[in-house]
């Protein structure tokens, strides 16, 4: 059984004070440690952002990549190796922005990597642009006429694509964000949790303030298996904000659908160069 | 000193060395037929060389095939034809001037309507013969395939085994009515061909006949691959298509990704997690990969990446051929690292160094390239074998118990040979860290400059250091003392060979072919030859003769003179001779 300090890398984050990382972070090793999940047995993939550094401060496996690009690596290692919990990790302007192709991609084939996406609504690494999150109006240095685009909503994106596991998370209710990120783990397919998130240094609209006013845990009686219900939940965006499992469906993975690794992962199976001559020595037999 | 690859020189005269042309629209059936013929030459033991030259289109403007075929080895086209199936008017127009002193032309007179009274041209009605034979029009392509087997005198039974396996989904009478229509085809061309006039050398053993794109994807099994992923584009595809159709026999995912940037990001993350992985594209796509292909040596995760060349800027000349990308893929990619690029010029030539590509990138964890282009992937040469036995497989990964017994792992250790231990996630309690920021010893980010040094050092300079050790030099092809040497890579192989047997007759001449092109091997012998020599021209199928700029890059020697072809079509023999007697006579 691993302790808590199994998880330390003894690096120093780079975050600011403050920062809703910190939350996001805690409430992370706890989630591995409550599950007893050690750190070689779990792979993070993340981006660029003050949120791809993640696993420099949570001790895993670990492919910090390009910006908007964790989906696509985070799949490959999943296809090579279904048996590993994958993770992927990047805030909203990673996942959401520079990726945003990859995520309605990886919805569709539903492979069973889990995306936490840290949603400040702002881009803090690059020093407080807009992000696809940030809503409109916000004025930033680099928009100076408020941000002109639409609030991207990655709930009914995701329900819009039938993704198998859509919730959002609040970093300012540490116990809720910990149990959905446990449901995300053990659900078969693609998972998506929007976590909310403070950015105490750029983004001077939605503060712990705001957000502290306006999300409220979905009700117990809701039923996240109702995509139009789902669908009606993701909409609300304002005076109130739900968090919770907005919706769920149970279709399988991909690598459940995937033969080749139907009984063994694909790292599992043996390369031997002699059988593959043997098999080629009949390939070749086409050629004739 | 050089690099001798098998020549398979037969010092004979050829007894045989026909062309045969097969013109029209997309759509018309061109490429069966000349698959149909190539397989029939190949299996009756003959040399073939192919080539496609076809628009981006899948219906209608003008395409065709051209096989070449012959009792001694061959390498590359030649410009007269001795039979051209024409199945539209276009076909006549564009390429009736091609015809050798004894070339025929077949047409099918109904179909074309209209009747050409020429002495080399054969009226053989495909459609009609199909209908009363066959009882469809739709074999009037078979007709045409019995004719030209017709007027060559060729065994049409081996024509019914080649016939049988690419119809073998298909009911016992279509197979009957197809083995009917070709004989009817043959027996016509026979009797009313009066003056065809070819001469065919027996039946010898059979030999395989292979392209460059399912060598590349064969080579790829062979080394083990478990995982392709790609995104389909002009002419790279082939390469996808082949692995998947294998994916099944060998255990091998192959993903269709939704851009090449996941292409690339996948592939890593696979190769990552244990397994060898792959991607393939063409210029525009391979564009989109390049974070990747720096993604890939930051964190030094090996990679085999094919890329087949097309003319471009942009959107170019999608089906057609080029080899401007030589600079592109040694350059792409932000920032300074190690890489290899290998050019093969033959499908044999490919299987070989795809396996070595793998081999290498595992070993030195860089991306390796394989570089071809359309009229390599598209073109098909014949072989006796493949030596499996030459085929190399070493697993440099930490698994399991060598995992486990090490006390301390740092994905990123600074060594000796700049190779640092590359374990399997999950195989041990170590973890494996890994960035694309400049990291330390064990994968974490960093940002102080003496780190940063010591990781230049480890990752390029060491690397590249061992990994020169391992290149091969040029292969060395006609006089051994050569006064003309003439100098390409890649796909010009087989033309340059071609040349050199011809002008050989008469001259000191001899090729040096680039297949291993960056980086160059400590072996200059090449080099002093060239020196020595008193004119060197250097091959190029592109506008600015990017190998000779490498060349003078890295060596200082600057070539006499450089032959380029980039209106997107590939050199032919008798043209590239033309253009090589132009600086020879100013000797």
């Amino acid at each position: 059984m691993p302790t808590l300090d199994d998880y330390n890398t003894g690096r120093t984050p780079a975050w600011c004070p403050g920062c809703g990382n910190f939350a996001i972070l805690k409430v992370f090793k706890e989630v591995y440690l409550e599950l007893d999940i050690e750190p070689h047995q779990f792979v993070i993939v993340s981006g660029i952002g003050q949120a791809g550094k993640f696993p420099h401060y949570l001790k895993c496996n670990t492919f910090n990549g390009l910006h908007g690009r964790a989906l696509p690596v985070a799949t490959g290692v999943k296809l090579a190796n279904h048996e590993m919990l994958v993770v992927a990790e990047g805030g909203d302007g990673d996942c959401y922005g520079e990726g945003g192709n990859h995520l309605m991609h990886a919805i569709r084939r539903n492979i069973g990597v889990k995306l936490f996406v840290h949603d400040n609504q702002i881009y803090g690494l690059t020093k407080g642009q807009a992000s696809p999150t940030s809503m409109e109006g916000m004025v930033t240095k680099n928009q100076p006429f408020g941000v002109l685009s639409e609030q991207l909503n990655p709930m009914t994106l995701a329900i819009a694509l039938d993704c198998s596991f859509v919730a959002r998370g609040y970093a300012g209710n540490q116990e809720h964000l910990k149990g959905l990120i446990k449901e995300a783990i053990a659900h078969r397919g693609f998972s998506l949790i929007d976590i909310l998130q403070p950015c105490v240094t750029f983004n001077k609209v939605n503060t712990y303030q705001w957000y502290q006013q306006r999300v409220y845990p979905l009700e117990t009686a809701y039923d996240p298996e109702d995509r139009v219900e789902a669908f009606r939940k993701a909409l609300e965006w304002g005076d109130r904000i739900p968090i919770g499992i907005i919706y769920r469906n149970n279709r399988p993975s991909m690598e459940e659908r995937v033969p080749v690794i139907k009984d063994l992962p694909l790292v599992k199976q043996p390369v031997i160069p002699e059988e593959i001559k043997k098999a080629l020595e009949g390939t070749l037999k086409e050629y004739y | 000193m050089f690099l001798f690859y098998r020549l398979y020189n037969e010092k004979k005269e050829a007894y045989l060395d026909y062309s045969i042309k097969i013109g029209g629209e997309a759509g018309q059936g061109i490429q069966t037929i000349g698959d149909t013929l190539s397989k029939v030459f190949s299996r009756s033991g003959y040399h073939v060389f192919t080539h496609q030259d076809y628009e981006s289109r899948v219906r209608g403007g003008h395409n065709f095939y051209q096989i070449r075929f012959s009792d001694t080895p061959i390498t590359a086209s030649r410009t007269k034809i001795d039979i051209i199936v024409v199945l539209d008017k276009e076909s006549i127009a564009l390429h009736e001037g091609e015809l050798s002193e004894k070339g025929m032309i077949i047409y099918d007179s109904a179909s074309l309507k209209e009747k050409y009274e020429r002495p080399n041209f054969l009226d053989v009605p495909f459609a009609g013969i199909a209908l009363d034979v066959g009882g469809d029009r739709i074999m009037a392509n078979t007709v045409a395939t019995g004719a030209v087997l017709g007027m060559l005198g060729i065994n049409i039974d081996i024509f019914n085994e080649v016939m049988k396996k690419t119809l073998s989904k298909k009911s016992e009478e279509i197979i009957k009515a197809n083995e009917k229509a070709a004989l009817a085809g043959r027996d016509y061309a026979k009797t009313n061909c009066i003056s065809c006039d070819f001469s065919i050398a027996p039946p010898a053993l059979k030999k395989m006949l292979i392209g460059v794109n399912e060598a590349v994807g064969l080579g790829a099994i062979a080394s083990g691959l478990k995982f392709y992923s790609a995104y389909p584009m002009t002419p790279s595809t082939g390469i996808m298509t082949y692995i998947a159709g294998k994916a099944k026999e060998y255990n091998i995912i192959v993903e269709q990704a939704e851009d090449e940037i996941s292409a690339i990001n996948m592939a890593l993350g696979a190769s990552f997690a244990g397994v060898r992985a792959m991607t393939g594209s063409s210029g525009g796509g391979f564009a989109l990969m390049v974070e990747g292909l720096s993604l890939a040596a930051m964190t030094e995760t090996p990679i085999v990446i094919a890329l087949a060349q097309r003319p471009a800027p942009a959107t170019g000349l999608p089906t057609r051929t080029e080899q401007a990308d030589l600079l592109f893929a040694l350059y792409s990619g932000h920032g300074e690292f190690p890489r290899v690029i290998f050019a093969p010029g033959t499908p044999e030539q490919a299987f070989y160094l795809t396996n070595r590509a793998f081999e290498i990138s595992q070993k030195y964890q860089i991306p390796v390239f394989i570089l071809t282009d359309q009229y390599l992937s598209d073109a098909q040469w014949t072989y006796p074998d493949l030596d499996l036995d030459s085929l190399i497989y070493n697993d440099y990964r930490l698994r399991g118990n060598a995992f486990a017994a090490l006390p301390e792992y740092k994905r990123h250790a600074i060594t000796e040979s700049g190779v640092s231990p590359l374990g399997v996630p999950g195989e041990a309690k170590h973890v494996i860290v890994t960035d694309s920021d400049e990291h330390d010893e064990e994968g974490h980010l960093i940002e102080d400059g003496e780190t940063r040094i010591q990781m230049v050092i480890k990752r390029l300079f060491q690397k590249l250091l061992y990994i020169r050790g391992e290149m091969m030099p040029p292969c060395l092809y006609g006089s051994e003392n050569p006064e003309i040497i003439i100098t390409g890579w890649g796909s010009t192989y087989g033309v340059m060979k071609d040349a050199v047997d011809i002008l050989q007759k008469d001259k000191r001449i001899a090729m040096l072919h680039f297949s291993e092109v960056y980086p160059f091997s400590n072996e200059e012998a090449w080099l002093e030859l060239m020196r020595k020599a008193r004119l060197s021209i250097c091959v190029e199928n592109n506008a600015t003769g990017q190998f000779a700029s490498l060349v003078r890059l890295e060596t200082g020697y600057v070539f006499d003179a450089i032959v380029n072809r980039y209106d997107g079509r590939p050199f032919l023999t008798e043209e590239l001779i033309g253009e090589l007697n132009a600086h020879i006579g100013r000797l």
